[in-house]
């Protein structure tokens, strides 16, 4: 078994369009959670949503690139540049032979099918773009990468709604790990802020119109967000030998499915997906400094989680710390976990716990530290990443201090 | 003849629960009928659709929301309500 570090980050969301200003954000605990700016707004009753703003493609893309990257590809692979710079690798040699890229994504180029079925649904055209299947089909991010850095192992994506990039990045860990791999870039993205992506959440009628506020009484639903976050996960004895920057050390990882029902959370599947990580990454309960929480501020995700928490960490559960970062970037779907793993890094090398904004009320049902509104200095051994998916499928991932 | 608003939220909730329009009183609520959160909010879009209407309702906090759905009486009300707000 080999040990597994994160030698490199980037991202792309609606807090900044890099880590060191996600990072900012979050210590700052500031909002990216705005009123939208899509068309057809008038005709959506949610108006809010955690988007990128001033995103201009061609500042990153050339044309060609553009007409067939669709929005969650070009989130991807912005970010991906930008961890694989900051990992120092080159992948154009052998090492391209075992390094692969298995990103997250809920719905793929949502922004294309969107596009497209207004123009033969609405506009009534009877042709479209050759590019839309390339462009829109979930493993389009996954492919881009791979091609642009030459990464000739294994890659795929991994669509489980809104545990796409925690299941992704156990994926990479296990591959590295396993030594199937020497090298694998992970993460996630989702670009679902467009008409239909909207709509479609509207139906379930558990969107905020005002804002995220988890484990706050008040909450009262989730927002979402858009963008990606990518991972460089690389094999320990590989990235000490070349005296890489070492981010974080991915120590465990486990899922469990509810088999329960479709939308429902379910406290035995979180708790035994929590548990499991700690197991498999031979941890103690008590060595848990800091969670990032699934915190969709919806009623039923953060109380269940919370009651997960507490059945997995007992007394202890009082002493370690939880947030939401949904509260400032949206819940990115299949993309979430990925930038939510920043929280975990900074938290572990920075020693800045990212707050949970936006909350006002204390909830007796979410009843731990859930750091509210302002960030917090302390020394964390171990984080852990929650991601509990619409289908009852839940992922964790547990990181140590480098 | 053109059949109630009582009439068709009852149709609309029996349908739902699975249970004869006879077991749909306008006593009967949500639990007593089995229906659950998921339920209610593909009930809401039913009536939505049946009615022409925009029913405001948060699944994450039916008590805050401008529609009481206490009782099938009391969904009645709100839904005539609604439509005699939009008629208005």
């Amino acid at each position: 078994m080999k040990r597994v570090v994160i030698t490199g980050a980037g991202t792309v969301n609606a807090l900044a369009q890099d880590v060191p200003g996600t990072l900012k954000a979050f210590a700052e605990g500031r909002c990216g959670i705005t009123e939208l700016d899509i068309r057809d707004k008038d005709r959506l009753s949610i108006k809010i949503g955690g988007q990128v703003h001033g995103w201009d493609p061609e500042v990153h893309f050339n044309r060609q690139q553009i007409v067939l990257f669709d929005k969650f590809t070009q989130f991807t692979l912005l970010a991906a540049r930008q961890a694989v710079a900051q990992s120092g690798l080159n992948f154009d040699g052998r090492l391209g032979n075992e390094a692969g890229v298995v990103l997250g994504t809920a719905g793929g180029g949502v922004n294309t099918w969107d596009e497209n079925y207004r123009a033969v649904y609405e506009e009534g055209k009877n042709r479209v773009h050759p590019f839309v299947v390339p462009k829109l089909m979930n493993n389009a991010a996954a492919s881009h990468v791979s091609m642009e850095f030459n990464l000739r192992g294994p890659s795929f994506s991994v669509a489980t709604a809104c545990a796409s990039s925690n299941h992704a990045m156990g994926q990479a860990f296990h591959m590295v790990r396993s030594g199937m791999s020497r090298v694998m870039l992970a993460g996630g993205s989702e670009s679902m802020l467009c008409f239909g992506g909207i709509k479609a959440w509207e139906g379930l009628r558990v969107m905020s119109k005002e804002a995220c506020r988890p484990f706050s009484l008040n909450r009262n639903g989730m927002v979402q967000g858009e963008g990606a976050a990518v991972f460089v996960f690389e094999d320990y004895d590989h990235a000490r030998k070349r005296r890489a920057e070492i981010l974080a050390e991915v120590v465990g990882f486990a899922m469990t499915s509810d088999a329960a029902d479709i939308v429902m959370p379910s406290r035995q599947g979180a708790a035994r997906a929590i548990a499991g990580a700690l197991r498999d990454a031979r941890i103690d309960a008590s060595e848990v400094g800091y969670i990032n929480a699934h915190g969709t501020g919806t009623t039923a995700n953060d109380k269940t989680e919370c009651a997960a928490v507490a059945d997995v960490f007992g007394p202890q559960a009082d002493h370690l710390m939880i947030s939401s970062t949904k509260s400032m970037h949206g819940h990115l779907i299949g993309g979430t976990g990925a930038v939510e793993l920043l929280a975990c890094i900074m938290a572990l090398r920075d020693g800045i716990i990212a707050p949970t904004i936006g909350y006002e009320e204390p909830d007796p049902e979410c009843a731990l530290d859930v750091v509210p509104n302002v960030a917090r200095e302390a020394r964390v051994e171990v984080a852990i990443s929650n991601a509990f998916a619409f289908g009852g499928l839940n992922a964790v991932l547990a990181l140590r201090r480098a | 003849m053109t059949v109630s608003v009582a009439e068709r939220i009852r149709a609309i909730l029996a349908e739902q629960a699975v249970l004869d329009l006879a077991d749909v009183t306008p006593e009967s609520t949500l639990e007593s009928l089995g229906i659950d959160s998921l339920g209610l909010v593909e009930a809401i879009f039913a009536i939505e659709e049946a009615f022409d209407i925009s029913v405001p309702f948060n699944a994450n906090a039916p008590e805050d929301s401008a529609f009481d759905i206490s009782s099938v009486a009391a969904i009645i009300r709100a839904v005539e309500g609604l439509i005699a707000a939009q008629a208005a």
